[in-house]
């Protein structure tokens, strides 16, 4: 627990991504079996202890620490697994270090009456930051900013395989991993994976630069605003995975239940609008149905979700990602009609007479949905991640609106000296500003230099981070979409806000209106 | 007790002794001050005179111009005081910073103490804390929460120096107040063999240079603004917490940031500060060290000045110990603890 506990300590306080990374990889290299796996598992989240609970935690405390204490405690630490962590009286003696998989071990053969017992033992052969390890181990909640496609990538480099076939490994086999560890060290066979449910690693699109392409070379589908996920049925069961490879199952019951063919599809996740007349909503729909681990039946009826399927991979025990897009698209045609209607529909291809006539439609598209057009290469087979010259998005031009700032807070890493991102404003009709979005993105190096100095020299209040500035400076916003939002006071909220250009030359008193903004939503 | 309220009263902006007509650590100007320590939400400029050890006389001329040798200023070793209006005032060591005291002050029988800020476990800059027998114990309590356990000092300078050694093309920039605290780990440091030139912001010279005068031995110190950024990699820098992300630490080869002080025991309090190394080093007391001090000292009745009263309070009234809170405004919890 100790090499664990030291590892957390470090990805919490480190913010760069590579030095993350590093980390990881040090610890998977140097750690026996079973312990990386369980934490490696521990780290992204995928572990699930049913009897332990921050109750069980709480109800614990009580018994050894004064319950007016821990409340105070409570309130000021802000978190239960830190503060139960930090005020559990050491237990006296030497203590040798509790492995990993013997705090998993215990926490999963505890049943929930004996559980609080179990816990207490194990904290009681801990220090501070060893329990507060177990804790977080236990209930969850770790916050370290490891996602599972970077643990993946930490486990490629540590053993010098390559990331899709972890990618694929990943998922069909469970914590804590030993065939994945085994194969990574050269010590075994690479895993076999008949009969189960496993993720394929997404083909991805370059952003289009080219002046045009020749369509008799590359077919062109509507690019979807939703999010981009593959279905997989293998051994009798069905998952869900977002494009980082996570299994977003939980989330959309429906869809599990009703994708009930021996098959692999890529495709896009989208929740059916009103606006649309049955058509596909905006993003801004979607969102009420991400990140739940359970869904109650008025999120479903509120919000059915559906999957517009692009891509076939295998079908029937084939595999199809070696055969050209034009074998595959067939493949596919004939086999959406297998599929309950009511949850999947085939993205057409967008039949344009030449480039033209495509940037034409492109951009008189204005459906919610539409996000802009994807160029696939017609001979090209399925192969995972970005490749040159296969796929591009041609996203549609973004919205723009001049703002006005407002507020701006210091940056992350490299920037923490920097105020790099703002929060910025248009007016009401009262002739109030209001904030519509923050950015943190666009401009270059030497633009950053000239905020950071405005914001420094026209700071007018200071709140802990963030500053709140003279209300004069104009910024030329871009941005892919704009949506209703209870969140903000404007009654807006806009999707990938970044700085497209500082305005000096235009006074405050000339950017744009709420109304302007409101004309604009989608 | 009513006789002990009768010759001393709390009051927001500070404690007066009515028959010395005296203030002890006054938030405002005053007439007659009798000073704790140097931090400025202790010592504060424009009282007519101040009673205070020479250490802390030295600082606040520092800092304030104050004419340490003005005979209306009175200074006193550890063990030493003064009486006035029949009240006897002496100082004793509290071992926060340099020459910081606790007050003893006896009258018509009472003995009152205000321990100003304090800690237990060893500094090498300073004198350490002596339990005072008193009736009254008025306590800090900026660590009055369980949660509150400095870990052993030697173990989080190992940590930094590992730090230093780990990644030999950055420097470690440690925030540390400017008095105190940037000592204190400077000593640290060298009692931990670190002999290497250490590098400081401007703002910590002059006291660097007092502490020397004063015997507690630094090494070689070299100032940041007039070194070359490629020489400070694999070195360690102090600077104040205020200059951790500002524009002054781009002079630094890709500081790591680090931040010596007990609020760092809190993740979220580190996180939020945006430090990437934490080092739980205080020079105020934890909820250890002050639970056992109140025990020690044993007195009649303890008040508490500030921090987490309701922590503190909370522990007297399970140990049966009376206590109350005395509510001091203008005491500065967050940046040099």
């Amino acid at each position: 627990m100790k090499r664990f506990a030291a590892l957390i300590d470090r990805l919490i306080y480190t913010r760069s991504r590579n030095t993350k990374l590093a980390l990881i990889v040090d610890y998977l290299r140097h750690t026996p079996d079973p312990d990386r796996g369980w934490a490696i598992a521990a780290l992204t989240e995928s572990l699930d202890f049913p009897a332990v609970k921050a109750g069980t935690v709480r109800m614990l405390l009580a018994t050894r620490v004064d319950e007016e204490l821990f409340r105070l405690s409570r309130h000021f630490v802000g978190d239960t697994a830190e503060t139960a962590a930090l005020l559990w009286p050491d237990a006296p003696g030497k203590k040798e270090d509790l492995t990993v998989s013997a705090a998993v071990d215990a926490l999963s053969a505890a049943s929930r009456s004996d559980a609080p017992a179990v816990v207490a033992s194990l904290l009681d052969r801990l220090d501070a930051d060893g329990r507060y390890a177990l804790l977080k181990l236990a209930l969850g909640g770790m916050r370290v900013g490891v996602s599972a496609r970077l643990a993946k990538q930490a486990f490629a480099q540590a053993f010098d395989v390559p990331v899709d076939d972890v990618e694929e490994l990943w998922h069909a086999i469970p914590p804590p991993y030993a065939p994945l560890f085994a194969w990574g060290e050269g010590r075994a066979e690479r895993p076999d994976l008949a009969d189960v449910a496993f993720f394929r690693p997404f083909m991805l699109a370059h952003p289009l630069e080219e002046e045009s392409v020749d369509l008799a070379d590359y077919a062109a589908e509507w690019k979807w605003d939703g999010i981009r996920v593959q279905i997989v049925r293998g051994g009798g069961e069905t998952r869900i995975y977002s494009r980082g490879g996570e299994e977003i199952s939980g989330a959309f019951p429906e869809l599990v239940s009703a994708f009930d063919q021996d098959a692999v599809i890529d495709g896009e996740l989208l929740v059916r609008g009103e606006v649309q007349g049955g058509e596909a909503a905006s993003f801004n729909a979607l969102q009420q149905r991400l990140g739940r681990k359970t869904v109650s039946k008025k999120m479903l009826a509120d919000y059915p979700a559906f999957v517009r399927v692009y891509d076939l991979l295998a079908v029937d025990g084939n595999d199809l990602r070696g055969l050209p897009w034009t074998e595959r698209r067939r493949q596919l045609e004939a086999f959406v009609p297998r599929l309950a209607d009511s949850h999947f529909d085939l993205s057409q291809v967008i039949d344009a007479a030449d480039f033209g006539d495509l940037a034409e439609r492109r951009a008189g598209a204005r459906d919610a949905a539409i996000e802009g057009v994807m160029l696939k290469r017609r001979d090209a087979p399925y192969v995972a991640g970005r490749r040159a010259g296969l796929w591009y998005k041609w996203k549609r031009d973004p919205l723009t609106a001049d703002c006005v700032m407002m507020y701006a807070q210091r940056g992350n890493g490299r920037r923490a000296s920097f105020y790099s991102d703002y929060t910025f404003g248009c007016w009401s009709d009262a002739g109030e500003l209001l904030p519509v979005g923050k950015a943190y993105s666009g401009f270059t190096d030497e633009e950053l230099k000239w905020l950071d100095k405005f914001v420094r020299d026209n700071t007018l209040n200071r709140f802990g981070p963030v500053r709140e500035v003279e209300k004069s400076l104009v910024l030329e916003v871009a941005f892919d979409s704009i949506h209703a939002s209870k969140r903000h006071k404007s009654g807006l909220a806009m999707r990938f806000p970044r700085i497209s250009r500082i305005r000096r030359d235009k006074p405050a008193e000339e950017a744009d209106r709420i109304a302007t903004l409101q004309a604009m939503v989608t | 007790m009513a006789k002990v309220k009768s010759w001393i009263e709390p009051h927001p902006g500070g404690i007066y002794v009515k028959p010395a007509d005296l203030w002890i650590d006054p938030s405002r100007p005053v007439e007659r001050a009798a000073v704790t320590h140097g931090h400025a939400d202790h010592a504060r400029s424009g009282h007519g005179a101040v009673f205070a050890t020479p250490e802390t006389l030295a600082i606040m001329a520092l800092r304030y111009g104050v004419d340490a040798e003005a005979s209306h200023n009175q200074a006193y070793e550890y063990g030493d005081g003064f009486e006035s209006g029949g009240v006897q005032f002496s100082f004793h060591p509290a071992g926060h910073v340099l020459g910081s005291a606790q007050i003893l002050m006896e009258y018509a029988g009472e003995r009152i103490v205000v321990t100003g800020d304090y800690k237990r476990r060893p500094d090498p800059t300073c004198t350490p804390f002596e339990v005072v027998p008193c009736d009254i114990f008025i306590t800090e309590a900026t660590f009055g929460l369980p949660v509150f356990r400095h870990p052993p000092t030697a173990d989080e300078i190992a940590k930094l120096i590992g730090a230093v050694r780990a990644e030999p093309d950055r420097s470690v920039l440690v925030g540390a107040y400017a008095l105190g605290k940037a000592q204190r780990v400077i000593a640290e440091l060298r009692g931990a063999g670190w002999d290497a030139p250490i590098y400081i912001h401007g703002a910590l010279e002059k006291m660097c240079e007092l502490y020397a005068v004063h015997g507690v031995d630094l090494g070689e110190l070299r100032l940041v603004s007039e070194t070359d950024k490629a020489e400070m990699a694999g070195q360690i820098v102090l600077a104040p917490p205020s200059a951790l992300n500002d524009r002054w630490s781009r002079r630094l080869p890709d500081p790591v940031t680090a931040m010596a002080s007990g609020w760092m025991r809190v993740r979220q309090r580190a996180r939020q500060r945006m430090v990437e190394l934490p080092l739980v080093i205080s020079d105020h007391a934890d909820w250890d060290e002050l639970t056992t001090t109140i025990s020690e000292v044993n007195p009649k009745e303890s008040w508490i000045t500030h921090g987490s009263e309701d922590g503190l309070l909370r522990w007297c009234e399970l140990h049966q110990r009376k206590a109350r809170a005395l509510h001091l405004v203008g005491r500065d919890l967050e940046e040099e603890a």
